[in-house]
């Protein structure tokens, strides 16, 4: 086995050459349902939630697509089938052209390790038993991608330092480090196996504001320097503005508007995303004065029994007789833009 | 207006086998009536504990208020007996948590849980109680409020729950309400919703209030006075658009620009605070926000810093406080 680390691999192939426009994953359709049972002897299948129903997107290489929603609106669970931590219900993803549903353990491993994932929680992600020298060696040392230990030890020092972590780290527990510093942990296990495509999954958002924003440039400086495709899950609509190319947004499992960044927050079309606008507080008191707020009613509904016609319309202001009975169609308004609304 | 709440020189120590933690290391401020006043802060700063400690709930051990004073329309609570203490938790102050999913008791219903302080504080009979907790759910803006005396905690989600810990808050009619993070587990818009809340009903009602929190957009909406904590202490404190649009003191000045805007053009890369926030249990003499401060000087690392007025009603805890400026106005 080569010694090939990310930093040859970016050499070889620098971030600004890489055309946007080549598809890394294609989602196409994509259902997880979750049967919902009763009786413990013999389970019965009593309903579904339907935490992700049917939705499609791609991301193209070097590309970052935030997702964002609200907490039960199906985000997490998108990621988690892109990984194939769950096993869709329906649907297929696509990455390089390979489906990833169809594939059985063994054929899945080189895209494990293609494919990489940070979380949310810092505490609860990293192993307490293990020393961080440890947690990064231990992937390299499973797929093989590192054999001799020596080469292991070297590398672990590389990616600390690529992360801003002293490489005393190494030798450390995750309890002696503080939030931000286990964050940066998580990312360099992720950056151990050399990934195309990291799922993002609120990766900031347990951090404190002044380390947020560390972490936020140290993963901009990475995926320049290394060319990363992301897809960046997360609630904290002003991170998502500033880290992604493109935004999709999320309700109670359906994908209600998708478009370019900058078009989305200049130009939101679907209720749901201007009224997710909205409600976001800037920090400028007199602009908060003069700000008018139009709060959103009501609470997200239950996925096991979603409205029916638009999954949005108990709620939305625009509403109209047809928004109960037919579910709109996500449909293209402009190139790129897509929106799914009968009413924009 | 008369001062409702005055905090004077107020210590809170940990005595932990890692050395004596100085997490409220003497702050001084005070609560009008009907004011609401903002602790803002990173995890860590002392800002939770300091709200504890007005209420007296630091626990002992390990923690320990060592010093100065609380005193709540004329009286100071650090000299109350329990048994008078008691009758101010929750009567005259009363607190909301960041947690709704773990502050609410699960086997107790919604009901039972707001009419306890009723009983207890008003001796209201039975059916008293009821109605008052009806009144109280719908002025949260819970619906059909009577069911719901009857449901358990994990009927409600995340914002109903909030809402609910919200009309338990009012029961008492207090004068005060503290609310320490009480939107940081819930979703923006339902976010949007608890703060217009409770921002409607402390001023139609009068109470004033006292909000901790990380989040600088939520402070911006709805605070008169902003206090800003950094190790232990106050550095800052001024008038929202005082310390909003004329910061002076570094950190502040940092935590303002480190967050990215939904209102300005977005930005090539952010302006962090580096480093760590320092180790509460082995500060020196120095400015503690020294080792991340772009301006500090040599004078930084000899001696702390006190906390002094620049304009009325605006102090900052800063050598270079005044020499600032030249680094322009992060809201320009």
């Amino acid at each position: 086995m080569s010694e090939a680390t990310a930093m040859e691999t970016t050499d070889a192939a620098p971030a600004a050459d890489r055309a946007l426009g080549e598809t890394l994953i294609e989602v196409k359709n994509l259902k997880m349902h979750f049967p919902v049972t009763e009786g413990v002897i013999i389970p019965k299948v009593v309903a579904h939630v339907k935490a992700v129903d049917g939705i499609s997107f791609n991301i193209k290489k070097g590309e970052t697509l935030g997702l964002v929603g609200e907490s039960g609106c199906g985000k997490t669970t998108t990621g988690r089938c892109i990984l194939q931590l769950e096993k869709p219900t329906d649907g297929e993803i696509l990455y390089e052209g390979v489906n990833l549903n169809l594939l059985q353990a063994k054929a899945m491993t080189p895209f494990r390790q293609k494919i990489q994932v940070i979380f949310q929680d810092p505490y609860s992600s990293l192993n307490p038993r293990m020393k961080i020298g440890e947690i990064l060696s231990e992937p390299m040392r499973v797929h093989g991608i590192i054999t001799e230990s020596a080469d292991r030890d070297k590398r672990v020092l590389e990616l600390l330092n690529v992360c801003g972590l002293s490489p005393r780290f190494a030798d450390r527990y995750p309890h002696e480090m503080s939030g931000g510093q286990r964050q940066r942990v998580g990312i360099a296990r992720a950056l151990a196996m050399n990934p195309e495509f990291i799922v993002c999954d609120e990766a900031v958002s347990a951090l404190d504001v002044s380390i947020q924003a560390q972490v936020i440039n140290l993963l901009e400086d990475l995926r320049d320097e290394f060319g990363l495709t992301y897809l960046f899950i997360s609630h904290d609509l002003s991170v998502v503005r500033h880290l992604c190319h493109r935004v999709a947004v999320m309700y109670l499992g359906k994908m209600v508007e998708l478009a370019d960044c900058d078009e989305l927050f200049d130009n939101p079309q679907h209720p749901y995303t201007r009224a997710l606008l909205n409600a976001v507080p800037i920090p400028d008191p007199t602009l908060e004065a003069t700000r008018e707020h139009q709060i959103i009613k009501g609470e997200i509904p239950s996925p096991i029994n979603p409205p029916s016609g638009c999954v949005f319309h108990p709620r939305c202001e625009m509403a109209v007789d047809g928004c109960s009975k037919a579910v709109p169609e996500f449909r293209e308004i402009k190139p790129g833009h897509w929106v799914a609304c009968t009413e924009v | 207006m008369a001062n409702l709440l005055e905090i004077e020189g107020l210590q809170t120590q940990f005595f932990t086998s890692a050395g004596t933690v100085k997490a409220v290391d003497g702050i001084s401020y005070n609560v009008q009536e009907g004011e609401t006043v903002a602790v803002v802060g990173e995890s860590g700063c002392g800002k939770s504990v300091s709200a504890l400690s007005i209420l007296r709930l630091v626990a002992d051990p390990p923690g320990k208020v060592v010093g100065g004073s609380i005193k709540f329309q004329g009286r100071d609570l650090l000299q109350l007996s329990d048994q008078e203490m008691r009758s101010v938790r929750g009567n005259d102050i009363a607190m909301i948590f960041q947690e709704p999913m773990t502050s609410l008791n699960p086997v107790l219903t919604i009901g039972l849980q707001i009419t306890e302080t009723l009983q207890h504080h008003l001796g209201m009979s039975e059916e008293e109680c009821n109605a008052r907790a009806v009144e109280l759910l719908g002025m949260v803006g819970i619906s059909e409020p009577d069911r719901r005396l009857s449901q358990y905690p994990h009927h409600l989600s995340g914002g109903m729950r909030q809402r609910v810990m919200i009309a338990i808050a009012l029961a008492c009619e207090p004068k005060l309400i503290i609310a320490d993070e009480p939107t940081t587990a819930l979703d923006v818009t339902i976010q949007a919703q608890i703060l217009e809340l409770m921002k409607d009903l402390t001023r139609r009602l009068g109470v004033a209030l006292i909000v901790i929190t990380h989040n600088l957009g939520v402070v911006a909406r709805y605070a008169d006075r902003v206090n800003v904590m950094y190790a232990g202490r106050i550095i800052e404190t001024g008038t929202a658009e005082e310390i909003y649009h004329n910061p002076k003191h570094p950190y502040t000045l940092a935590l303002l620009r480190s967050v990215p805007r939904l209102d300005q053009p977005r930005a090539a890369k952010l302006d962090p605070v580096e480093g760590q926030p320092p180790d509460l249990a082995r500060l020196g003499g120095d400015c503690p926000f020294r080792p991340r401060c772009r301006f500090a000087t040599d004078k930084c690392a000899q001696e702390r810093p006190e906390l002094l007025e620049v304009s009325p009603g605006h102090y900052s805890a800063c050598w270079e406080k005044d020499n600032l400026t030249s680094a322009g106005n992060p809201v320009s």
